[in-house]
C-alpha cells in the first residue's frame, strides 16, 4: 500500500481510517483510500464486504462512524446536498422509474441540483439534457414513455440522467448486474469515453473482475472492510490474491495476443 | 467520429402551453357553469339569467339593474353562494393534498386523511359538539363562538394538524421517519382516536345525528366567515406546495435516487406533510370528512394528463373544485343527504369502472 510514485495533486476524494456499522454489524474497519481526478478506480471484492457502503460515504447518503471521507479537499458532511449534487452523481444498480413520463423528462430529472428557473428548464439544462442523451446513447429513446423501455434501454437513461447533473465525480454501484454481456460492454465503453474526453472521474463497484480488469485504471480489492490490495488491474488481479479473496481457484490464461485473463478454475478440477 | 445530432424541436418541452390552457381553462369553464348552476339550482328556483346577474351585479360590480326580488339576492348570496365556494375550496383542497400524499408516500392508496388527519379532526370536532352536553357548565361548545368561529371548527382544526404532528414525532427516529413507519404509525394512531370518537358517539345519545352527519361530511353549515377563515390557509398551502412541483416529480424516484440529485429527502418530506395537512385540515374543519375526492381526483388526473406535478397540482384543484360543487349540487337535490355519501356511491364505482379500463395505475414502472 505504500505509494511508490509521489502525489503530486491532491486527491479528488480520501477516505481515512474509515469505519462504519450497521447496527451490531461492522462492515467498514478502518479503511484508507483515495481517489485521484481522472481515474476510473474499480473497487472489487466479496459480499458485504463494503464496497456499496463505501460509494454511499461517497455520495453522502450515509455518514462514518469515525474517520473522514472527504471529496474537493473538504468533508463530504460539510457540503450542502444540493451542492454535493452538482459534483458527484450516482448511478444505481437500477431504480424504479415514474410511470407517466417521457425519457427526456426523467433526465431532465437530472438536472434537478442545478435547477434555476422557477417553472421550467433553461437553455443551459436544455444543452446538458441532449448532451447526455447524445452520449449515453439515449437521444432516440427522447420521446418515449419509460414504461416502454427495456432493460437494456432503462439503464441507458439512467446513465443520461447522471450526465445531466454534469458531475466531476461518478459513482456507479454495480451498474451492469441486471445487463447482459453486450450492454454490459456498452455501459462501460459510455463512462471510460466521459473519462478520456471530459476528465470525468469514476469509481466503480464492479461484480465482474474481467470487466473490472478491462476497463479500470486502478483496482482496490476490499476484504473484511479494510483496502486489502490496490493499483493498477496487471498487479491486483493475480490469481493468488484473488482466491484467497474470494475462496476459488482460478487461474490466469495467456491469449495469442499476449493478454493476459483470469479463467476459472473448474471445481473439482 | 460522432455525427452532430441538432434536434428540431425542443427536447424539454414540458406541460405545452396549449395543453395547460386546454386543461385549465376547460377546467375552470366547466367550474364556472357548474358555479351557476349550482347557485341557481334549488327548493327555490332562480333562473340562471338572474343568478348571474345576481352574481354579476354583487360580485363583480357591474351595472346590471335588479330585475330580481331581494329574497332571490338573499338566498342567492347568503346561503348558497357561501356553499358553492366552499364545495369548491374543499374540494380544491383535499384533491391536492392527496396529490401531495400519492407523491409522498408513492402509493397509489393515499389520500388526504392517510396518516391520521381525519380521525384526529373528528375527535376534536365531536369533542365540540359534545361538550356542552356532557359539561354543561362549561362555557364552550357548538353554539358558543370565538370570533365568529365555533369550537367545532376550532377543535377540528388543531385535531387533524396535531395528530399528524404526534404521528411524525413518533415515526422520527435518528432523524429519519420512513415512508412504511410513517404510514404503520398513522395507522395506529388512527385507531386509537377512532375508538376514541366510537366511544363518545357511543355515548352520545341524542346528538348522534349530529355527529354521524359531520362524519359524513357536509356543506349544510357553510358560512362566509367559514370560508372566509380556512380560504387563506388552503390558499397558502397551495401556493407553497405548487413552488415545490419539482422537488415532488424528484421524490417520485424514490429517496434515495431524491437524495443523490441534492433533495434533503426528510426535511421535504416533513414540509410536503405539513402543507398538505394543513389545507387539508383546514377543509376538514368546515365541512367534516368528506372522502374519495382527494383520493380519485389526483388518480383520474394522473392518468389523462400525466405525472408531472407542474400540471397536475392546479388541474387536481381545479377538477376536486368542479367534482365536490357538482356532488354536493346532488346531494342537496337528494333531499339534503350528506355529500359524502354522494362521492362514495357514485364515486367508486367511477373509480372502479376506471381502473379496470386502464392498464397502468402503478405510480412506479418496476425494473
Amino acid at each position: 500500500m505504500t505509494a511508490v510514485t509521489a502525489v503530486a495533486a491532491e486527491p479528488l476524494a480520501e477516505l481515512r481510517d474509515v469505519t462504519f456499522g450497521y447496527g451490531a454489524r461492522s462492515v467498514l474497519r478502518g479503511l484508507d483510500l483515495w481517489i485521484d481526478r481522472g481515474e476510473l478506480l474499480a473497487i472489487v471484492g466479496v459480499n458485504g464486504s463494503g464496497k456499496t457502503t463505501l460509494l454511499r460515504l461517497l455520495a453522502g447518503t450515509l455518514r462514518p462512524g469515525s474517520g473522514s471521507v472527504s471529496v474537493f479537499g473538504r468533508r463530504v458532511s460539510a457540503f450542502d446536498r444540493r451542492e454535493l449534487a452538482r459534483r458527484v452523481a450516482v448511478l444505481p444498480q437500477s431504480l424504479q422509474l415514474p410511470s407517466g413520463f417521457r425519457v427526456a423528462e426523467i433526465v431532465e430529472m437530472g438536472r434537478t441540483p442545478h435547477a434555476r428557473s422557477r417553472f421550467g428548464a433553461t437553455a443551459d439544462d436544455e444543452a446538458a439534457v441532449e448532451r447526455a442523451l447524445v452520449d449515453a446513447a439515449a437521444l432516440d429513446l427522447a420521446d418515449r414513455p419509460v414504461e416502454e423501455l427495456s432493460g437494456g434501454e432503462r439503464q441507458r437513461v439512467l446513465v443520461a440522467m447522471a450526465l445531466a447533473q454534469e458531475p466531476e465525480l461518478l459513482l456507479l454501484d454495480e451498474p451492469t448486474v441486471h445487463l447482459d454481456l453486450g450492454h454490459q460492454v456498452a455501459l462501460l465503453d459510455t463512462v471510460e469515453r466521459q473519462r478520456r474526453n471530459r476528465g470525468l472521474t469514476v469509481v466503480a463497484v464492479l461484480h465482474d473482475l474481467a470487466l473490472a480488469a478491462s476497463y479500470a485504471t486502478r483496482v482496490a480489492l476490499l476484504d473484511g472492510g479494510r483496502v486489502v490490495a490496490e493499483g493498477p488491474p496487471r498487479d491486483v488481479m493475480r490469481p493468488p490474491l484473488l482466491a484467497a479473496t474470494f475462496g476459488v481457484g482460478l487461474d490466469e490464461a495467456i491469449t495469442p495476443d499476449g493478454a493476459r485473463h483470469l479463467v476459472l478454475r473448474r471445481p473439482g478440477g | 467520429m460522432r455525427a452532430t445530432l441538432v434536434t428540431a424541436r425542443p427536447l424539454l418541452r414540458g406541460p405545452s402551453l396549449g395543453r395547460t390552457a386546454l386543461v385549465l381553462g376547460g377546467g375552470g369553464a366547466l367550474l364556472l357553469v357548474a358555479l351557476v348552476a349550482a347557485v341557481a339550482i334549488g327548493t327555490v328556483g332562480v333562473g340562471p339569467g338572474e343568478t348571474a346577474g345576481i352574481l354579476a351585479h354583487r360580485l363583480l360590480g357591474l351595472p346590471i339593474t335588479a330585475t330580481w326580488s331581494p329574497a332571490a339576492e338573499t338566498i342567492i348570496l347568503d346561503l348558497r353562494l357561501p356553499r358553492v365556494l366552499t364545495a369548491m375550496l374543499v374540494g380544491a383542497g383535499l384533491a391536492t393534498a392527496g396529490t401531495v400524499f400519492q407523491a409522498l408516500l408513492r402509493n397509489p392508496l393515499a389520500d388526504p386523511y392517510i396518516i391520521g388527519t381525519a380521525s384526529g379532526a373528528s375527535l376534536g370536532a365531536i369533542s365540540g359538539l359534545l361538550l356542552p352536553i356532557l359539561l354543561p357548565g362549561l362555557a364552550i361548545g357548538a353554539g358558543t363562538a370565538w370570533l365568529g368561529i365555533g369550537a367545532v371548527q376550532v377543535l377540528a382544526f388543531i385535531g387533524g394538524l396535531l395528530t399528524v404532528i404526534v404521528v411524525y414525532a413518533v415515526a422520527r427516529s435518528g432523524g429519519r421517519a420512513p415512508v412504511v413507519t410513517l404510514l404503520l404509525t398513522g395507522y395506529a394512531v388512527s385507531s386509537v382516536l377512532a375508538a376514541a370518537v366510537a366511544l363518545l358517539m357511543f355515548s352520545s345519545g341524542r346528538a348522534l345525528g349530529v355527529i354521524f352527519g359531520w362524519l359524513m361530511g357536509s356543506l349544510g353549515g357553510a358560512s362566509w366567515t367559514d370560508l372566509a377563515l380556512a380560504a387563506p390557509l388552503v390558499l397558502v398551502a397551495f401556493s407553497a406546495i405548487l413552488a415545490r412541483w419539482r422537488r415532488l416529480n424528484v421524490l417520485l424516484l424514490g429517496d434515495r435516487q431524491a437524495a443523490h440529485l441534492g433533495l434533503d429527502v426528510e426535511r421535504e418530506r416533513w414540509i410536503l406533510t405539513m402543507l398538505a395537512t394543513l389545507a387539508t385540515s383546514a377543509v376538514v374543519a368546515i365541512s367534516g370528512t368528506i372522502g374519495f375526492v382527494g383520493l380519485v381526483v389526483p388518480h383520474l388526473l394522473r392518468l389523462a394528463i400525466g405525472p408531472d406535478h407542474r400540471l397536475l397540482l392546479p388541474a387536481s384543484a381545479v377538477f376536486g373544485a368542479l367534482l365536490l360543487v357538482v356532488a354536493d349540487l346532488g346531494a342537496r337535490l337528494a333531499g339534503g343527504i350528506p355529500v359524502g355519501i354522494i362521492t362514495a356511491l357514485i364515486g367508486a364505482p367511477f373509480f372502479i369502472w376506471l381502473l379496470r379500463r386502464s392498464r397502468s395505475v402503478a405510480l412506479t414502472v418496476a425494473p
